[in-house]
């Protein structure tokens, strides 16, 4: 069993301020993180390895700095871990980015086809969710998206039941594999990594791959040239004014909820 | 510039989505945004149509012409009876490759987000993913769609200039939703073959495990929403005594719903729901800006806080500083005597 994982490092949003002065982002300080759902995707890729045998790929299209989060990675217990890096990848939208993990799949399909390819839901930055179904529509593998448990998964059969999380309810569906999921946190629990994994993790380079080698990506659908979209402007939501306000400490319970109580009747929001 | 047949009047195009002959309100908040673009865009009239995928859904026509739409593309087949990416996908991106629309809008669902991507890969186009602004420059006929991103932090507004079509999903609920015209309105059913065999099919649905009884959060008229201020479950009973007099329904931010307090369905914000009542009382709630972007559009904000310098009351239309737990039961107390009152 062959399972590959894509990951991205991002910016724990939790932590992100925005400059008052200027109206920008401000990266300096915020500590890089795997993106969540990555996580337990991975994780399901560990789960899956101990019950079938076989390996555990992760991939990730990122700046150098982005080996962190694929050393992490084997810390978790992937086997093999390749970092897509180059200048020239850089600026992608999501068409651009589908085609790099995509091409790069395919390129490691060649010597070890997959099983199964995991992405998380969505990234915390970027929040498309455009990306899992990019990928799986170039390699033209079935998708299925928000995945939040696999119910059964047979190797030798190439068939799999995963439960997906819609508006009415939970859909219940039979694939063939291989298949691309992207996964919800349900999808498996983040266990601790044993010893000897980061034992492992401490003398591991992941391998990189640039632009050209050692597979040559067509320039013309990488990175900024490759890209549909472009973001024309990035500003900070605008502040509305803001509204009439009391306060019990100065006048009283009673007082401040039969005002605000006339207030409600006046707006008519009181039926 | 890539070449393009002469193809008449452009065209903007809006899916439909529908599950089970039930049409999801985005599909009419699009048709609307879709006629507000068409109206922007000056010199020859560019047509609003819609893409309606399903079996057994001709009947939706009718509606879709009273939201506007002027031509129904319609893939009927029984290969697209319930939503799947590959046959939706393929139906909508060969019927794009033959009348080629200069947009194609779809709402940011499960359905929408899953389906949109795949379409925008099949013909090789950018896409905006769950925008909550849609402009247009009238002279280039380039959409500008507008987006929160790093968890609502920043707004990114993204072109796509050189691609047709321009794609976006755009959230439920923060379009108004259209006036439809009278019954009657009509317009053309193009009728379309899908001309795919069940058997090529890779993915099958077994069941539907149904959800708990849908909470129509999003519909809601009234809403009083609890955070972290409520100090417990025990918090969320007073909401609830609150909620049920004004006939109005519980919502929470994030945190509540990661302590197990309640559903995941009862969130507010950025990765919850967006909504848009009449009355939104937010009680012990700061304000992060990932719950404001699913607020925000509230016609009246009550904010109850016992933080002055609280974020919440920067967008609270009304707001009062105070103990939530004074606040809410003397609110109780004063809407029980208002009611008695007005009763005979
Ligand atoms: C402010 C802003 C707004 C943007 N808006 C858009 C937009 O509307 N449309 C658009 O096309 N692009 C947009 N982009 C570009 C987009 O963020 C990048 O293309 C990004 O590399 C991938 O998108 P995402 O973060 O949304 O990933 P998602 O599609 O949300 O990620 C889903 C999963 O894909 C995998 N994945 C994603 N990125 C990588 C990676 N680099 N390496 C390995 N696996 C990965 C992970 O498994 C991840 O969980 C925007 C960028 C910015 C800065
Ligand atoms: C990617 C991402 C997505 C997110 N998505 C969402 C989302 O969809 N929805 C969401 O809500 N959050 C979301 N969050 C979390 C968000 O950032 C905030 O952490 C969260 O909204 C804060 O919840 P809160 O206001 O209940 O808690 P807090 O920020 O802790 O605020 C509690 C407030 O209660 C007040 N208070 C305390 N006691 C009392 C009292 N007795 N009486 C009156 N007031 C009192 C305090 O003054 C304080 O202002 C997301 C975060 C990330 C990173």
């Amino acid at each position: 069993m062959h399972t590959i994982v894509a990951i991205k490092q991002v910016p724990d949003t939790t932590h992100v301020r925005i400059d008052p002065e200027t109206g920008t982002l401000i990266r300096e300080g915020v500590p890089a993180v795997i993106n969540p759902y990555d996580r337990h995707a991975l994780e399901m890729a560990i789960r899956l390895k101990e019950r079938f045998g076989g390996t555990v790929t992760v991939l990730t299209m990122g700046p150098p700095k982005a080996a962190e989060a694929l050393v992490e990675c084997v810390e978790q217990g992937a086997d093999r871990a390749i970092l897509l890096s180059d200048r020239k990848f850089g600026g992608a939208d999501t068409l651009a980015t589908a085609y790099v993990i995509a091409h790069a799949i395919a390129a490691i399909q060649v010597e070890d086809p997959a099983d199964l390819l995991l992405f998380g839901k969505q990234a915390i930055d970027g929040d498309t969710a455009q990306v899992g179904p990019g990928v799986a529509t170039r390699l033209a593998v079935p998708l299925i998206t928000y995945a939040m448990r696999i119910e059964s998964l047979d190797p030798a059969t190439r068939t799999a039941i995963i439960h997906r999380r819609i508006e009415q309810g939970i859909e219940v569906l039979e694939t063939t594999l291989p298949a691309l999921l992207t996964v919800e946190k349900e999808i498996a629990t983040i266990a601790r990594a044993p010893l000897p994994n980061l034992v492992r993790a401490a003398h591991y380079r992941p391998e990189t791959w640039d632009a050209t080698t050692p597979v040559p990506f067509d320039p013309a659908r990488i990175g900024i040239k490759g890209s549909a979209t472009i973001v024309s402007k990035a500003f900070t939501p605008p502040r509305k004014e803001p509204g009439e306000r009391m306060s019990v400490a100065e006048s009283g319970l009673t007082r401040v909820v039969g005002q605000a109580l006339q207030r409600l009747v006046t707006a008519g929001v009181l039926s | 510039m890539t070449e393009t047949p002469d193809l008449g009047a452009p065209r903007i195009w809006v899916l439909i989505e529908q599950d089970a002959g039930q049409v999801h309100p985005v599909s009419w908040e699009l048709l609307g945004a879709a006629r507000r673009l068409a109206s922007e865009l000056d010199g020859e009239a560019t047509c609003v149509e819609a893409v309606l995928p399903g079996y057994g859904v001709r009947h939706l026509a009718a509606e879709a012409f009273r939201y506007g739409a002027s031509r129904v593309y319609l893939l009927e087949d029984p290969v697209l009876a319930l939503y799947r990416n590959l046959p939706y996908a393929l139906g909508v991106s060969r019927l794009a490759q033959t009348y080629r629309p200069e947009i194609l809008l779809i709402g940011a669902t499960t359905l929408g987000r899953d389906l949109a991507s795949t379409i925008a890969t099949q013909l090789e186009t950018g896409l905006t993913a769950d925008c909550t602004e849609l402009t247009i420059d009238p002279k280039l006929r380039i959409l500008a769609a507008t987006r929160p991103t790093f968890g609502g932090n920043l707004m990114a507004t993204i072109l796509c200039r050189k691609h047709r079509p321009q794609m976006a999903t755009v959230r439920p609920r923060v379009l108004p939703l259209p006036e439809a015209l009278p019954r009657g309105a009509t317009g053309e059913i193009l009728a379309v073959e899908l001309d795919l065999r069940e058997a090529d099919l890779p993915v099958r649905r077994l069941r539907l495990i149904p959800g708990a009884e849908r909470l129509n959060l999003e519909h809601a008229q009234v809403i009083v929403a609890g955070g972290r201020g409520l100090g417990g479950p025990d918090g969320l009973t007073l909401l609830r005594q609150l909620a049920d007099l004004l006939g109005g329904i519980v919502a929470v931010t994030r945190p509540l719903v990661d302590a197990g307090w309640i559903s995941a369905d009862h969130q507010v914000g950025q990765t919850g729901k967006t909504v848009r009542p009449k009355l939104y009382i937010a009680a012990g709630i700061s304000g992060a800006v990932q719950h404001r972007v699913g607020m925000g559009d509230a016609n009246l904000i009550l904010a109850i806080n016992r933080d002055p310098e609280a974020p919440i009351f920067q967008i609270a239309h009304l707001g009062i500083v105070g103990d939530l737990h004074e606040v809410i039961p003397e609110l109780i107390r004063q809407l029980q005597t208002l009611r008695a009152g007005d009763s005979p």
